[in-house]
């Protein structure tokens, strides 16, 4: 149950949620499509706090508030805040919770959500930590394999980029961990998941690590691409070595199988080429799409009747 | 009866430090800021020939004892040493170093990207995930550390 809990991680999300979360965003999006709005939440706050560049996620938390009827509240620019004046998050948190129902959070450290969930009794959003969680997408993404392949088990997920600072990758690799899958990993050796992720994972036998794209193009039924974060690099002599390591293109395309999708939580820059936007097989945009009736059933869940 | 073959002698008062496993005296000894300044004697055994374990070191230190703190170190590198707190040459009370579901502001995170290293007010929280080896899990940062991490 999801009442008035937070998602810090995707462990906090169990699958009966999941599911349930689901139907729900399958039931949002056509209220989206047929009314614009689901007023189920009018006299709800939320706060955003973001200390990290964002533009999906935050627009789609926010208008998924909005979709619900409730209001929004915000930091703008946390250069323009409190935290420029060295305001501890642990206080910010304690303020925000103080005027608002819920508080999403993104943050460059690892570990800020938890230690927001810590300092509020209110539901604590994780929408990024530095290259930790991203809870949130990873449910999007599992909505989006179920809606454009019919369910997730099953199924051949291929992860390309950056394995080792994509947050989202993280939190997705466990959650699949639930699924009747296979997982393949490309990526260059100095972006390799990292091994803290595979301890969390109750078992590795459905994931395997290739080099080369081309072993395993042809048996994939998602391909998850990311793009190499040069934010992250604290080394950019490493950035340099590896940027452009993994290029998506028509041709790329041309060796999938005709029933299968490519999903990218986006911003891309160079890693999916513009030729492969018309193409069936992208569904990123459709992805990013998902992202406000998937968080409108979330945030219904944890703060809904 | 093992007592007699041991090459260190007897102390009065203090706490003896045994099983703990060969070639750890030194960091134990580090654990415990054991340098060269030290006003108390201090007695190491390394590589003592033991019936449990073939060999294993031992620490006896003179009129002193240990925390909870130290003890919680100790276990994460020795897990199955024992402490014997000595009261005029007599074992006043003795027991085995338990090393705590969950370790709390005894060591820092080794991700500097985690949130426990900045001024935020949290001490950092450690879970173990494995006792043999050691690993522990960041409970913030989810980041997983070995023994080596933690006494480098």
């Amino acid at each position: 149950m999801l009442k008035n809990k937070s998602v810090v991680s995707i462990d906090d999300v169990q699958n009966d949620d999941l599911f349930e979360i689901f139907d729900l965003s399958e039931s949002m999006l056509k209220t989206i499509e047929s009314k614009g709005n689901a007023p189920l939440l009018t006299n709800k706050i939320m706060a955003t706090l973001f200390y990290e560049p964002s533009t999906r996620t935050r627009l789609s938390f926010e208008s998924a508030m909005h979709r619900l009827g409730g209001s929004v509240i915000t930091v703008s620019d946390t250069k323009t805040s409190s935290a420029a004046k060295g305001e501890t998050l642990a206080d910010t948190v304690r303020m925000a919770s103080s005027y608002s129902d819920i508080i999403v959070i993104r943050h460059p450290l690892e570990g800020a959500a938890r230690l927001a969930s810590r300092f509020t009794s209110k539901p604590i959003i994780n929408a990024g930590d530095g290259s930790g969680q991203h809870p949130t997408q990873t449910i999007l993404d599992l909505f989006t394999i179920k809606k454009e392949l019919g369910s997730i088990d099953g199924k051949v997920i291929t992860m390309v980029g950056d394995l080792r600072y994509g947050r989202t990758i993280h939190s997705l690799i466990i959650a699949l961990s639930r699924f009747d899958v296979k997982v393949n990993l490309v990526s260059p050796e100095i972006l390799r998941l990292p091994e803290y992720v595979y301890s969390m994972l109750p078992d590795r036998n459905y994931v395997k690590e290739y080099n080369d794209l081309e072993e395993v193009i042809g048996e994939t039924d998602v391909l998850y691409v990311t793009r190499i974060q040069k934010e992250r690099f604290s080394d950019q002599n490493e950035y340099q070595s590896v940027i452009g390591s993994y290029s998506i293109n028509s041709e790329t395309v041309e060796k999938m199988k005709k029933k299968s999708v490519i999903m990218h939580p986006l911003p891309r820059v160079d890693e999916i080429s513009p030729d492969v936007d018309n193409m069936p097989q992208a569904a990123y945009f459709r992805q990013a799409y998902y992202g406000v009736p998937v968080r409108m059933a979330l945030i219904y869940k944890i703060l809904g009747d | 009866m093992e007592e007699k073959t041991l090459k260190i002698s007897k102390i009065k008062d203090g706490t003896v430090i045994d099983h703990i496993p060969s070639g750890k005296a030194l960091r134990v000894l580090s654990i415990l800021g054991i340098r060269d300044d030290v006003d108390y004697t201090v007695s190491v055994g390394m590589h003592v020939p033991s019936s449990k374990m073939e060999y294993k070191d031992v620490i006896k230190i003179e009129n002193r004892s240990l925390d909870k703190n130290e003890l919680d170190m100790i276990s994460l590198t020795a897990p199955n040493a024992t402490i014997s707190i000595i009261k005029n040459y007599e074992i006043s009370e003795k027991f085995k170093v338990e090393l705590p579901p969950k370790l709390i502001g005894i060591i820092k995170c080794k991700n500097q990207n985690c949130i426990t290293n900045t001024r935020e007010p949290v001490k950092p929280e450690f879970e173990i995930v494995s006792r043999h080896p050691l690993v522990l899990r960041c409970v913030y940062c989810q980041r997983t550390m070995n023994e080596r991490d933690v006494f480098e």
